[in-house]
């Protein structure tokens, strides 16, 4: 069987490749998003959380023998920490300021975080053994379905759904929501408006993590993953528009399958076809597909 | 002439002074042509980061396709090197018409943003073009004889031809910030909105800021492959347009000089410490990135003058 000339299951097998990374760039830029809303700061060094958090996966599997289930929690756990680290010693130094300090800023940390990671582990990549539990793959009849690649599409769309849920439908989504229309009235009417802000920052952090902790069994754990992905998830930003939580996720889904579509038929172009895309879009409507301001 | 003018004035003197006798001060000539490269590189970009305010992520796209550009031409086209460096200017500057055409449609934060992303797709081209050699890069481009006369073989032909072009280069920008169309990109950097209420076509300044802006930072990259006799991917990586936003936050965003300054303090930096450190050396660009923006945002020349004007009063 055959889809446009393609045999179905190469076919079947990048869209679904499209979906994993699709899942990928809407957790990212939905964490961006929202730390932009709140902090007024794009921030750079997401690409570098996204890295720590599959290298702590690592380190406890192969240091410590912790495995994949607990690594899952404890991955974004630590590197969470690690962002209210950041928020607290850096980034409230810069509220106020131009947001373009806090692009250079966070844009040096992830120099940092790369830097280091790459002198103790080298460029050359660490695999990650795809958990027992969800190796192999299922036969669906028309197509084989590896079962980690179709855990990775299930658990992001969850953590996306409930990210969205949180944020549009619940009381503490609701202070989000208006601490970042206006963080000086929240905070006037008793919100505790900087602990929201760095607990959001941690949150954001550890979303990334826990995206870098699913990816580390589909690609190798490298010191330079981080900063190839987050061009890409800027520019998946630019396209969505940072206004809304559910724009995001589907900008990045749409984007990951239109990527897996471009590599099954013309695959020189897959890695500009975001960014090409981006450019159209700016043509025709620059506030991006989802965005609100002109 | 005020003090302050008159004292700048001697500072540039004396430092033009010290570029025209440097390689008879034993400096290491390929060393110091590299940073006038770099040099006027950040210059480039100072023009429209400093004077226009807009952040752009991709200058690397600019200094590395000029890059390629001139490596090509002359190695293959056996072009002669100012027909090579004048093509790799034309080239950038025309490739920033079109970036700048894009990228203007937002400001602030999304400028940087699509200019990052547009940069790393230029990026991408040229990995997969074949005449840029790939992986590889251009090896041994020669310097070959300006206006087929005068060989550039010769460390000290060399040095003078780029200390002449980064001297020219440099008055330009210079003209350029203080004739009245400087004066309305500063207008735009402080108050865009006002500038747009006024009459002025903002955009169509921004655009033509950027596209000179690009082009000089090609030229400071054709420039480079020239010196250095090689173009390769690292000209043309997110990283190259870190180092320059470095180069002139550290110097002094919206300061003549600063730029220049910083490019030699990251240059020389790499220099010492690129054998000694390994990967080390990226962590402390990024440590300097972050003291920068937290410490002393205006940087060193601009601390500086602001410390001489407080001086005065």
């Amino acid at each position: 069987m055959e889809i446009f000339g393609i045999p179905h299951q190469a076919f079947l097998g990048q869209l679904l490749l499209g979906l994993v990374n699709g899942a990928f760039y809407a957790m990212l830029s939905l964490g961006l998003a929202v730390i932009f809303g709140l902090l007024d700061i794009v921030n750079f060094a997401h690409g570098a959380l996204y890295m720590l958090g599959a290298f702590a996966a690592w380190i406890m599997l192969d240091k410590f023998g912790v495995n994949y289930w607990f690594a899952l929690i404890l991955a974004p756990l630590v590197v969470g920490v690690l962002g209210v680290v950041i928020e607290r010693v850096f980034l409230k130094r810069l509220y106020g300021l131009d947001p373009l300090y806090g692009l250079l800023l966070t844009f040096g940390l992830s120099l940092i975080f790369e830097g280091i990671f790459r002198e103790l582990f080298g460029v050359s990549g660490q695999s990650y053994p795809v958990p027992e539990l969800l190796s192999g793959a299922t036969n669906l009849g028309f197509m084989v379905l590896p079962n980690y690649r179709a855990w990775v599409v299930v658990v992001s769309l969850v953590v996306c759904i409930g990210t969205w849920y949180l944020i549009e439908r619940t009381r503490l989504g609701a202070y989000l929501r208006a601490g970042t229309e206006n963080a000086k009235l929240v905070q006037a009417f008793g919100v505790n408006v900087p602990l929201m802000v760095m607990l959001t920052y941690g949150a954001g952090a550890g979303l990334a993590a826990l995206a870098g902790v699913l990816a580390a069994p589909i690609i190798q754990v490298n010191p330079l993953m981080g900063s190839n992905l987050i061009i890409v998830v800027f520019a998946v930003v630019v396209i969505g528009g940072m206004g809304s939580i559910m724009g995001s996720i589907l900008t990045g889904l749409g984007l990951g399958i239109i990527e897996g579509l471009t590599r099954v038929f013309y695959p020189e172009a897959s890695s500009i076809v975001v960014f090409v895309i981006m450019v159209i879009v700016l043509m025709i409507r620059p506030a991006g597909l989802f965005g609100k301001e002109a | 002439m005020t003090k302050a003018a008159k004292l700048i004035r001697v500072t540039y003197l004396g430092l033009l002074i010290l570029a025209l006798i440097a390689p008879m001060l034993g400096l290491y000539p390929v060393f110091v042509m590299k940073l006038l490269c770099f040099a006027l590189f950040a210059c480039a970009f100072n023009l429209l980061l400093g004077f226009t305010g807009l952040l752009s992520f991709g200058h690397a796209a600019f200094f590395g396709s000029a890059a390629y550009v001139t490596g090509w031409l002359i190695k293959s086209q056996h072009f002669t090197p100012e027909l090579g460096l004048l093509a790799g200017a034309l080239a950038s500057g025309l490739i920033g018409l079109v970036v700048g055409a894009v990228a203007i449609r937002r400001q602030g934060i999304y400028f940087a943003m699509i200019t990052l992303a547009i940069a790393q797709m230029v990026y991408f081209v040229c990995l997969q073009v074949p005449f840029t050699g790939g992986e590889d890069g251009l090896q041994g481009v020669p310097r070959g004889a300006l206006f087929g006369l005068i060989s550039l073989e010769s460390d000290t032909a060399m040095y003078y031809l780029v200390v002449a072009i980064f001297v020219a280069s440099f008055l330009a920008i210079t003209r350029i910030v203080s004739s009245p169309f400087g004066q309305v990109l500063k207008m735009i950097r402080e108050n865009e909105p006002r500038a747009i209420s006024l009459g002025y076509q903002v955009d169509r300044y921004k655009l033509l800021a950027f596209v000179l802006s690009a082009a000089l930072a090609g030229l400071a990259g054709s420039l480079k492959t020239l010196v250095m006799g090689f173009a390769t991917l690292s000209d043309v990586h997110w990283s190259m347009s870190g180092e320059v936003i470095l180069m002139t936050l550290l110097g002094g965003v919206g300061t003549f000089f600063g730029p220049a300054f910083g490019a030699g303090i990251v240059i020389a930096l790499q220099n010492m410490l690129a054998d000694k450190v390994g990967s080390w050396v990226t962590v402390i660009i990024g440590v300097i990135f972050v003291l920068c923006v937290l410490a002393f945002r205006k940087g060193i020349v601009g601390e500086l003058q602001a410390y001489l004007r407080r001086r005065q009063r």
